[in-house]
Order: structure tokens, then C-alpha cells, then sequence
């Protein structure tokens, strides 16, 4: 067995809208095959993060690479979930269109989507538990049910890693632990996975790993050694209901792991 | 009067009217869902100064060179309003808005210059402002028609990747499709098709091409593929039709005709469409409206049963209208209604359920209960699919469940407990009659 691979690794990032820098000095290495939660206020750049790594916004400095390649060598490799409401759910497509999209890169330029891509994105739809629905216009779908259509989008593209603008975000608890269950089972194939998470009170549960982010990195490595008062005190400012909910939860949880 | 189909020019015509309409139908379906409708607008209007400086400059007439003066300034016209949007704080309505008026405002004032100066009495340039198929000649309608094929062609060719962009722009970003490149694609392909059909049309009201069928065909389908063939039609019997009417109706422009024909098939879309049409949901809204009144009124009459118990089975009219504070002329209607049903009865001091009523109003009452403890227990049971739109319980939840909730009912007391083989047996005990 060789050493784990570098997933992700950012280098003297800075990204500005404008003049305005929204990421400053972001400098971290995520190893392969964990799962990541990235964390941190509203305008904090998390979004831009991923965004910034894809090559969609242009970066002021710096660069970031998967698997030491840059982002463009390594397309295929990349899964990306979008937030859920930055698309029209309006639009004429069906659930099963949908994911066939995931296969859309591998594809290339105009090449149609035949069978094989079809069957295979009816293979990732039943794997989020969406067969049913494969046909169903997907204006006609719960929240939950859309980003489940999103989620078999990312797995259509059978990437190696993954970055997931606020998958658990406005979905119901079937659905959040659904998402949950997913992101293990692809962490047990050793994919890595990037999740922009808003609830703090479960970054301890879900992630291996936590990128803390308020434009700039605050901290990065182990939940267990990084997400700490002190850490989300730095993140959140004087934003003190935030961490004092997280110290209840943590008070909480104390006498329990001490019984 | 039917003299189009004798006279050869006049079938050039219409040939090139069709394949005008079926190009920017086609097109015009990716143009509306990337919410570019209006772009074309300005671009037709941009493009009217190129015409007038292709003429100034080659001093003919001929399509071609016109053409290609119209295909620079829509380009440049596309542009500009990019770079406005891009590069200032002004957002996409003013820098469509001031690019349409700016190119055709000196586009006007080229012509006129045109008009006045000698040749220009000859040039028919005017025509290019309402549009004047019957000016379209053989080599012209070629011209078009190469376009027009060339249009399609690549708007077929790309559909997957337009499609993408349509809907998720990000995502195409993300996995490689570079969305600028698409979008001038796409733009390029815009400002072609419009240029193309700018001599029939009239630069006024070109952009009417590309957005009528495409609204139009979205009012029938859920499928990108089928709304881009009904647009494809529509565009092309509106342009064919728009264009017979010209020949009929002495010396019209044919752009007006053609926007009025399609005019009509947008009508009839927004009406009549099945589920989309205004008719349809109209019914629609009044028929869920009715059966909600009737579940309602179904339940407050076994409401009132289940407290004051089953004896008489009568209810008046005073106490159901006060439970749900429904008004009485709609209580009246509803129990009218009921009464056809045969689920209730008139007596002397208000309405009685018969047994079928019971029986139904029983399934009602059930089911809103069943309803209430899964929205209670939702958590608990770990149900990963839920049809809100439903009509009853068992339509979307698994057997297993449902008899969960029933558990549930009947811990909080909640199971309705009158049916009609217990009523029948009058006075025994009510609590037998659970709901297994």
C-alpha cells in the first residue's frame, strides 16, 4: 500500500470580487479519502471556495490542485453539487435528464447521452432511493427529493472527489440522513468529500475533517483537534448565540462521554 | 385570390418565411429558457445601422452584403451589452434597453440620410423596418434558407450542452463546459438567425420569432426535445401563415402578420394548453376547491357526531357551519351537493348522514387523522418518500406504516371510532369498532 495521495491542495489562495478580496491566504492539504466539512459564517467565502477550485471564478492569487494535477487535468475526477437553489426547477426536464448530466463531462462536446448513459443514471437515481420518480418533471419534487436528484447527478459522475455546496441544506431528516449515509459509503470507497455544512451542531458527528472559514482560514485538519470554543470564537466573531448554543450542545454531550 | 401557389417568387417566399420561423422557433426555446428573450430584441434593433452602412457602402441591395452588415452590428450590439453588464453596475435591463435605442436611433438616422440622398429612393431599405417578404427574391430565400438550415443545424448539434447551460450553468462550469463560450455560441447563433430573418420580419418586431413559439410550445410540454419541436412548428405556420395573409390583405407587411398568426397559437396555448392553460388550472382550482369543502363539511358533520354521539344523526346547519367558520352559502352548496351524493339526508332541523355517508365521511376523517400523526411522527418513522399530493394515505406510504400511525391514533385517542355496521346496532358499545 503506498502513502494516501494529496485529494485537494490549496496554495496561497486570495480570490476578490472587484477589488474586494473574499478569500484571503488559504493554504491547506486535504488527504485522500475523508469526508470534510467546511464551515463557517454567512459571506464567509465557503461557496467561493469551491467555486474558486473549479476554475469558475478567476483566482487573484495562488492556485489549487487535485491530485497534484491542476483542476483542468483532472475534470473527470471532480464531482460538484451545486446549491440546490441555484437553478430554475422550472425548467423542462425530468429527474432522469437530470442526472444524466453527471455523464455529461465524460461525454465530451456534442456527443448524445445513448443506453448506457441512461441506464446508468437510472443506476445512480435508485441509489438515492429515487427510481420512482425518474420520469417526474422536477418542478413536481419535494426539496429533498431535488437535492437527491442532485446528489445521483454527483455519483453519475463517478468522480474520485467531491465538493457539495449545502447538500443538507432546507432538506427533510429522511433526506439529511440519507445524504449522511451516502457520503459514508462513498468515504468507504475512499473518495474524498468536500461539504459546505451550516449546522454546527452536527460537524462533529459527520465530519473526519473541518476546514474553518471566515475569509480567511482559521483553521484546517482533525474535528476532533480543530473544532474547538477557541477555533469557533475565531470563526464566528462576536457572534456569541452561535457559540453558546455550541457550548450547551457540548455541555450536553459531556456528561455522556464521561458515564 | 389563392394566386400565391401559381406564382413562383410567391413560393420562394413562403418557403423562406417557414424556414425563418422554424430556425428562430428552434432557437428561440434556448433564448427563453437562458432568459435571453429580450437579447434578441435588442439585437434586431442593433443590427439596422449595419444594414444602412453595408448599403452606404456597396451601394446594392442584394441580401448578402446587407446581411453581413446586419451580422457585425448585432454582433457588436451583443457585445457592448455584454461588456455593460460585465464591466459597470448597470444590470441587464438598462444596458438591453440602451443598446436597442442607441443603434436604432442611429440606425433611423442612416436611413433617412439614405432616403434623402439620391439611389436611396430605390433601395427598399425601409422595408427593413416592419419587414416585406414579397420583396424576397430567389437567390435571397436561398441565402435564408442556408442559414436558417445552418442555425438548426448547430442548435441540434449543441442541444446537450445548451441544455446544460439553460439549467445549470454552474454545473457546466464545474465539470468543464466553459459557460462563456457556450453563451456566445449561443448569442452568435441568436444574432444569425435574427439577421436572417430581418428582411421578412422587420427589425421591430423580429424578436417576437423567438419568443412567441418558444412560450408558446412551453405551455404543452415538460420535455426540452418536444418543446423545441412544437416551437419549430409553430414558428413555421406562423411564418407561413403571417405571409399568406400578406398576400391576401393588399400590400400589409408581413412581419405584423406573421407576429398576429402567432399571436393566435400563443392565445390558444395559454387557454387551452392541458394542465398549463389558464382553463385548466382555472378548473383545476375550483375542483379542489369544491372537494375540500366537501372533506370538510364530511368531517365536521362526524365531529359533531363523535361529541354529541351517534342517537339522532342529525346535525344543523348552524352548528357545522361553526366549527370550520365556513360561510353558509358555501355550507349550503356543499350539503346540496352531499345531499345528490346520497351522504346525506335533509331533515326538518338540518342534515342527516345515511350509511354511505358515515362510511365516507369515516374515510375522510381517517385519513386527515393519519395525516396529523405523521406530520406528528415524521421523525420517528424514517419514511423516505412522501407524496404530498396524494389523495389518500395509503397512496404513498407503505402498508407497514400506515398501520404505525394507526398505533399512534389510537394512543391518542384520536382513531375515529363511528362506522356504519357499528351505527346500525344501535347504541352499542362505539369503541369496538377501531379501524383495522
Amino acid at each position: 500500500m503506498t502513502g494516501k495521495r494529496n485529494a485537494m491542495e490549496v496554495h496561497d489562495l486570495t480570490v476578490a470580487y472587484d477589488r474586494k478580496p473574499v478569500l484571503w491566504d488559504l493554504d491547506f492539504t486535504i488527504p485522500e479519502g475523508l469526508l470534510v466539512g467546511i464551515v463557517g459564517p454567512n459571506g464567509a467565502g465557503k461557496s467561493t471556495l469551491i467555486k474558486a477550485a473549479l476554475g469558475m471564478i478567476p483566482l487573484a492569487s495562488g492556485w489549487v490542485k487535485f491530485f497534484d494535477k491542476p483542476v483542468e487535468d483532472v475534470r473527470t475526477e471532480i464531482g460538484y453539487v451545486p446549491q440546490r437553489e441555484s437553478v430554475d426547477w422550472d425548467f423542462p426536464t425530468n429527474a432522469l435528464d437530470v442526472v444524466m448530466m453527471g455523464l455529461y463531462g465524460k461525454l465530451g462536446w456534442m456527443r448524445r447521452p445513448g443506453k448506457t448513459e441512461r441506464e446508468r443514471a437510472m443506476t445512480c437515481l435508485e441509489h438515492v432511493g429515487m427510481a420512482d420518480y425518474a420520469k417526474r418533471q422536477i418542478s413536481q419534487l419535494s426539496g429533498g427529493q431535488q437535492q437527491r436528484v442532485f446528489l445521483a447527478r454527483a455519483l453519475a459522475q463517478e468522480a474520485n472527489i467531491y465538493l457539495m455546496d449545502e447538500p443538507m441544506a432546507g432538506v427533510d431528516a429522511a433526506t439529511e440522513r440519507a445524504v449522511v449515509n451516502l457520503l459514508s459509503e462513498l468515504r468507504e470507497q475512499n473518495k474524498t468529500i468536500l461539504v459546505v455544512h451550516h449546522d454546527l451542531q452536527t460537524v462533529s458527528d459527520y465530519f473526519d475533517w473541518v476546514v474553518l472559514l471566515n475569509m480567511r482560514q482559521i483553521a484546517v485538519g482533525p474535528t476532533k483537534e480543530v473544532f474547538h470554543d477557541e477555533n469557533l470564537r475565531k470563526t464566528y466573531g462576536g457572534r456569541l448565540t452561535i457559540i453558546s448554543k455550541i457550548a450547551d450542545a457540548v455541555a450536553r454531550d459531556a456528561p455522556q462521554g464521561l458515564r | 385570390m389563392f394566386g400565391i401557389f401559381d406564382d413562383p417568387n410567391a413560393l420562394w417566399v413562403l418557403t423562406g418565411t417557414t424556414l425563418l420561423g422554424v430556425s428562430a422557433g428552434l432557437l428561440g426555446c434556448f433564448a427563453f429558457l437562458r432568459r435571453r428573450s429580450l437579447l434578441g430584441d435588442a439585437i434586431a434593433h442593433a443590427a439596422l445601422p449595419g444594414i444602412c452602412v453595408a448599403f452606404l457602402i456597396t451601394q446594392t441591395r442584394s441580401l448578402g452584403p446587407l446581411l453581413v452588415g446586419a451580422l457585425i452590428a448585432g454582433l457588436i450590439g451583443a457585445f457592448v451589452i455584454q461588456v455593460i453588464i460585465k464591466r459597470t453596475k448597470l444590470k441587464e435591463d438598462a444596458a438591453l434597453g440602451i443598446v436597442l435605442s442607441v443603434f436604432f436611433a442611429f440606425g433611423i438616422v442612416l436611413l433617412t440620410i439614405i432616403q434623402h440622398s439620391g439611389a436611396g429612393n430605390q433601395s427598399g431599405l425601409d422595408k427593413y423596418l416592419f419587414g416585406q417578404a414579397a420583396s424576397l427574391i430567389g437567390s435571397d430565400v436561398r441565402l435564408m434558407a442556408i442559414c436558417a438550415a445552418l442555425v438548426c443545424v448547430l442548435a441540434l448539434l449543441f442541444f446537450k450542452e445548451f441544455k446544460l447551460l439553460c439549467f445549470d450553468s454552474g454545473f457546466a462550469a464545474g465539470i468543464g463546459f466553459r459557460p462563456g463560450l457556450l453563451d456566445g455560441i449561443l448569442m452568435t447563433l441568436i444574432v444569425l438567425a435574427v439577421v436572417v430573418g430581418m428582411q421578412a420580419m422587420g427589425v421591430i418586431l423580429m424578436s417576437a420569432m423567438l419568443i412567441i413559439p418558444a412560450a408558446s410550445a412551453r405551455f404543452w410540454t415538460e420535455r426540452l426535445g418536444t418543446m423545441i419541436v412544437l416551437a419549430a412548428i409553430f414558428g413555421a405556420l406562423s411564418g407561413a401563415g403571417g405571409t399568406f395573409l400578406s398576400t391576401l390583405a393588399f400590400r400589409m407587411p408581413t412581419g405584423p402578420l406573421i407576429v398576429v398568426t402567432s399571436s393566435v397559437f400563443f392565445t390558444v396555448s395559454l387557454l387551452a394548453a392541458p394542465r398549463k392553460g389558464l382553463i385548466a388550472k382555472g378548473y383545476h382550482l375550483i375542483a379542489t376547491r369544491g372537494r375540500v369543502q366537501r372533506e370538510n363539511v364530511l368531517r365536521s358533520l362526524y365531529e359533531e357526531l363523535e361529541e354529541t354521539g351517534p342517537g339522532t344523526r342529525t346535525v344543523t346547519i348552524a352548528s357545522v357551519a361553526g366549527r370550520r367558520g365556513m360561510n353558509e352559502s358555501n355550507l349550503r352548496s356543499t350539503l346540496e351537493r352531499l345531499l345528490r351524493e346520497g351522504l346525506v339526508i335533509r331533515e326538518p332541523d338540518g342534515f342527516r348522514l345515511t350509511e354511505a355517508g358515515l362510511e365516507a365521511a369515516h374515510g375522510v376523517v381517517r385519513n386527515h387523522r393519519l395525516w396529523e400523526m405523521f406530520l406528528m411522527y415524521e421523525g420517528q418513522l424514517g419514511a423516505d418518500h412522501v407524496d404530498r399530493d396524494a389523495d389518500t394515505i395509503e397512496h404513498f406510504l407503505p402498508r407497514e406504516t400506515v398501520g404505525e400511525l394507526e398505533r399512534f391514533l389510537e394512543i391518542h385517542g384520536l382513531e375515529p371510532r363511528l362506522l356504519p355496521n357499528v351505527h346500525a346496532v344501535d347504541g352499542i358499545d362505539k369503541a369496538e369498532g377501531g379501524t383495522a
